[in-house]
């Protein structure tokens, strides 16, 4: 059993979650949209926060919201001009993708009840994990240890940066 | 009231699918490339939730949210680069109009 | 015996063909032909030292007491098989094969020498020096053979090597449909004789002739008594191999290619069409002939088969107008005289008369081999004068050529058989073997030794009395065609010595050469003396035979043409050949072409193919349907993407439920 507090937490979280998602690509001004996509970020890093993952909830708001979404708001200054909207979407072209989006939902559904035993799970109880358990983790080599993703990680960052700037630089 | 496993799963579902509809029905490519973060975003949830309900002793969701961040970022960053490039190209961030690469 | 000459006797033509096939376009005419026959002049010599050593030399290896022994000079495994069953490559060495090595070696060295005038100027004269290399290495590699899979092999040869020299002139396309007529009529001759050679080969486990020949009962045994379709199998296998000599020495009904092979070089044509090639079935069936001996009704399929060939020859030659043809004509009825005298030879696994039939017949392929060629190279030397192959354009060419009037009247007279010419001796063995036998094959065989003395001095009439066409005006004419031409003249040296030499022999071997002594079936000596009851006979039919001939084409009159006239269908179904081409081709187009080829065409264009390009129209049409999904637009591919996964999620969960 949850307490009322939490209750009410993860209420608020999911709504947010939900409406600004929605929001999110609903709206016709691709300024909102990003701004939206914010607030769900957001949102997801409060999840985590409250499921007791309070570095994985930092760095959710550090690289998504305040590196990607930043990105996302220069590249929209950069190709929008002021009062440019996305044009009404024809009612064909909508149904058709809450189609597809419904079906993937179904989809997804489908695989959920087919688990129907582990989705009524309580959280069990768990300690924080510590920087020091974080930084073996993810330099270590032994087993549950993540040194090489992490370095590939590292290598694609790199490859990204020089990558981003070949593609964008001016010829 | 017991929050149990589902009542994460159940908003996650909902954000993925908002990103389905997106990013099927949006013509702006960064829209579509927003979409596709909230798509990404719902699977991190997933990760995270999996691991904390069902496996609470390990790190693997854990990690694979993280890493999932990290490609995020870098996939985002190269996308705009694209994107960037292609509207110096023809003034216009249309999906509908970025069609020479079939040749 | 020493192994170097038999191994030089296979290796000289052989090399002789490499070297004038591979660097002949660099020589000289002149050096091709001399190189050629110089290599010939030294097989012929290394053969009849080989032949003098295996009658003369007494060596026990060759002969023990009066028995003349059968020698194996050498045989190596080539291809093995089984342990019992292999194939081999050798030597064998035997009064028969000695006999072919002198007849080849001679009219392959003469006819290389005739050719050096006959043939000068032609274009390809090195390729025709390389194929007569080639062709001899073939005929003797085949002589020699020590087993039945080695004869086959250098069967296939000369029947190839006779091809590419039918084609010889591979711009006349007449010359190239009677090469592809010669090899395909052969090919399906050979296709018995292979048959033959499985189910013998199979019966008796081995390939070898010596064991199978020197114990015929052990090849009879070793078939225990099978039967197929009310014959024994031993018959089937006897007579499926002489279907191949029937093809190679051209009997009814495979005769349809030799006359048609006179398209090649007259040369070639006494050569390989006239003295070896085909009388290659006969030295078959001799070389066979203790197995031939156990089955009487092989031979009597032999026999019958050569007498009817031998009449039917023998009555198309008297209607012909083409030399050649007349020669091709008359060499299959004189082979087919050697079948029969092989069939007659025995009785119910009896040799009869001593095995007369068997003697007399290598004695005619041997005689036959000498004027046969003198005729056809006379008969080269002609067209070479006149430039044309029938006899309506020539006549009275006695005055203009008397070398070639004097040896082709030679050839004529040996063929007829009149004494003391070399024919007369060996037609008289093989009459006595045919009487010994019945006097129906006796009787048959003397009216068909007549009709032959008849054709062929109507043919000498024809062309060296008759009448004489205006030479002079017709060289006028060709002049004014800018033609180069001139009177009829005899020919050079390098084609009057082998005429004269084989004049000569033809004159000479019938009573000089002690045939019954070299070679009989069991090698037991044979004391040839002449039957004057039936020479007598035979004596008088072909003087008879000639008189009418004289009597008819001795000086330009209308008797023939009256006579043609009185029963004209006879003449022009003879004139025809009695029709067996159109009966051919009525079978091929008609029957096989038409009622099952078509057929199997339209199947293969509609069915065969359709369902090719239907396979290729549904998939170019598929392709087209399908192109459209690369549109580029990324939404659509999102879309497929997305049906694809659900599909995939909803197999997976139910999968796991």
């Amino acid at each position: 059993m949850e307490s009322v507090g939490s209750t009410i937490c993860y209420w608020i979280i999911a709504l947010a979650i939900v409406i600004f998602s929605v929001l999110t690509v609903t709206t016709r001004k691709i300024l909102r949209a990003a701004t939206y996509l914010l607030f769900v970020l957001f949102a997801t890093a409060a999840l985590y926060f409250k499921l007791d993952y309070e570095f994985l909830g930092s760095v959710q708001i550090a690289v998504y919201a305040g590196g990607i979404v930043v990105l996302f708001v220069f590249s929209i200054l950069l190709t929008t001009r002021p009062g440019d909207n996305s044009e009404q979407l024809e009612s064909r072209k909508k149904a058709l993708g809450i189609l597809g989006a419904l079906a993937a939902a179904g989809a997804c559904g489908w695989a959920l009840c087919s688990r129907c035993a582990d989705i009524f799970t309580s959280a069990p109880s768990m300690a924080n994990p510590t920087m020091h358990e974080i930084g073996n983790a993810m330099l270590g080599t032994g087993h549950g240890q993540y040194l090489l993703p992490f370095e590939a990680v590292s290598v694609l960052l790199l490859a990204c940066i020089i990558g981003g700037v070949v593609i964008a630089r001016k010829r | 009231m017991d929050i149990t496993l589902i009542w994460y799963l159940v908003p996650a579902l909902v954000m993925f699918c908002c990103g389905v509809y997106g990013f099927l029905t949006r013509r702006n490519m960064i829209a579509m490339l927003i979409s596709l973060e909230l798509m990404l975003n719902a699977v991190d949830i997933n990760f995270v939730v999996f691991n904390r309900y069902l496996y609470p002793g390990s790190m693997e969701g854990w990690m694979f949210t993280l890493f999932g961040i990290a490609i995020a970022a870098a996939e985002t960053a190269l996308a705009i680069a694209i994107i960037i490039n292609l509207f110096r190209v023809s003034k216009n961030i249309d999906v509908r109009d970025a069609t020479h690469m079939k040749h | 015996m020493d192994i170097t000459i038999p191994v030089l006797i296979l290796a000289i033509p052989l090399f002789m063909f490499l070297l004038l096939g591979l660097a002949g376009v660099k020589m000289s005419h002149k050096l091709a032909g001399i190189l050629g026959t110089l290599g010939m002049g030294t097989v012929l010599v290394l053969s009849y030292f080989t032949a003098y050593t295996y009658w003369f030399s007494g060596s026990p290896e060759f002969i023990d007491g009066t028995n003349r022994l059968q020698f194996t000079v050498f045989n190596m495994e080539w291809l093995r098989f089984t342990d019992f069953l292999s194939i081999k490559l050798g030597f064998l060495l035997d009064p028969i094969s000695a006999l072919l090595l002198v007849v080849i070696t001679t009219i392959s060295f003469m006819v290389h020498l005739y050719s050096l005038g006959y043939m000068k100027g032609e274009k390809g004269f090195q390729r025709y020096y390389a194929f007569l290399s080639l062709f001899s290495f073939s005929m003797l590699g085949l002589v020699v053979a020590t087993n039945i899979f080695q004869m086959y092999i250098f069967w296939e040869l000369v029947g190839a090597s006779s091809f590419l020299l039918i084609g010889f002139f591979y711009t006349l396309p007449s010359a190239v449909a009677a090469c592809k007529k010669a090899f395909i009529v052969t090919r399906f001759a050979d296709l018995g004789f292979l048959i033959g050679i499985l189910i013998l080969s199979f019966y008796t486990n081995q390939l070898d002739f010596l064991p199978m020949t020197q114990n015929p009962q052990g090849v009879l045994s070793s078939f225990g008594g099978a039967t197929f379709m009310g014959a024994s199998v031993l018959t089937w296998a006897l007579v499926l191999i002489f279907t191949g000599g029937m093809g190679k020495s051209a009997m009814l009904p495979l005769h349809i290619w030799l006359p048609d092979a006179m398209e090649g070089p007259t040369p070639v044509s006494a050569l390989i069409h006239a003295a070896t090639m085909v009388v290659a079935g006969v030295y078959l069936v001799a070389r066979l002939f203790p197995l031939y001996m156990l089955e009487d009704a092989a031979l009597t399929f032999i026999t019958v088969v050569g007498a009817v060939t031998a009449f039917y020859a023998a009555c198309v030659a008297c209607a012909q107008i083409d030399i050649k043809r007349i020669l091709a004509f008359s060499t299959i009825s004189q082979i087919a005289f050697m079948m029969v005298s092989l069939g007659v030879a025995a009785r119910n696994g009896e040799v009869i008369h001593e095995g007369l039939g068997y003697m007399a017949s290598m004695f005619h392929l041997f005689t036959h081999a000498m004027f046969k060629a003198l005729l056809f190279l006379g008969a080269g030397s002609l067209i070479h004068a006149v430039h044309s192959n029938n006899y309506t354009a020539m006549g009275g060419l006695r005055k203009y050529m008397p070398i070639t009037h004097w040896t082709f009247l030679i050839g004529c007279l040996a063929i007829a058989g009149i004494w003391p010419f070399a024919g007369f001796f060996s037609k008289d063995e093989i009459l006595t073997a045919c009487y010994a036998n019945s006097p129906l094959w006796g009787v048959w065989m003397t009216v068909v030794a007549g009709m032959t003395a008849f054709y062929m001095f109507r043919m000498y009439f024809l062309i060296f009395w008759w009448e004489n066409p205006d030479y002079a005006a017709r060289v006028k004419e060709q002049e004014a065609h800018g033609h180069h031409a001139s009177m009829p003249h005899e020919s050079p040296l390098t084609m009057t010595i082998p005429l004269v030499f084989l004049a000569a022999v033809s004159v000479c071997c019938g009573w000089m050469v002690p045939f019954g002594e070299l070679v009989t079936y069991d090698g037991h000596e044979y004391h040839i003396h002449i039957d004057w009851s039936i020479a007598s006979m035979s004596l008088v039919v072909a003087f008879a035979a000639i008189g009418l001939a004289a009597w008819l084409y001795m000086k330009k009159n209308d008797k023939p043409a009256r006579m043609a006239d009185s029963c004209r269908w006879l003449w022009t179904a003879a004139n025809r050949r009695f029709y067996w081409d159109e009966i051919y081709l009525f079978v091929t187009r008609r029957i096989i072409f038409d009622g099952i080829c078509k057929p199997i065409a339209w199947f293969d264009r509609h069915i065969i193919d359709g369902t090719m390009n239907g396979l290729a129209y549904v998939t170019n049409s598929l392709s087209g349907a399908i192109k459209g999904f690369q549109s580029g637009k990324v939404q659509m591919y999102i879309w497929w993407y997305l049906v694809g996964a659900v599909v995939l999620g909803i197999i997976t969960a139910v999968c796991v439920l």
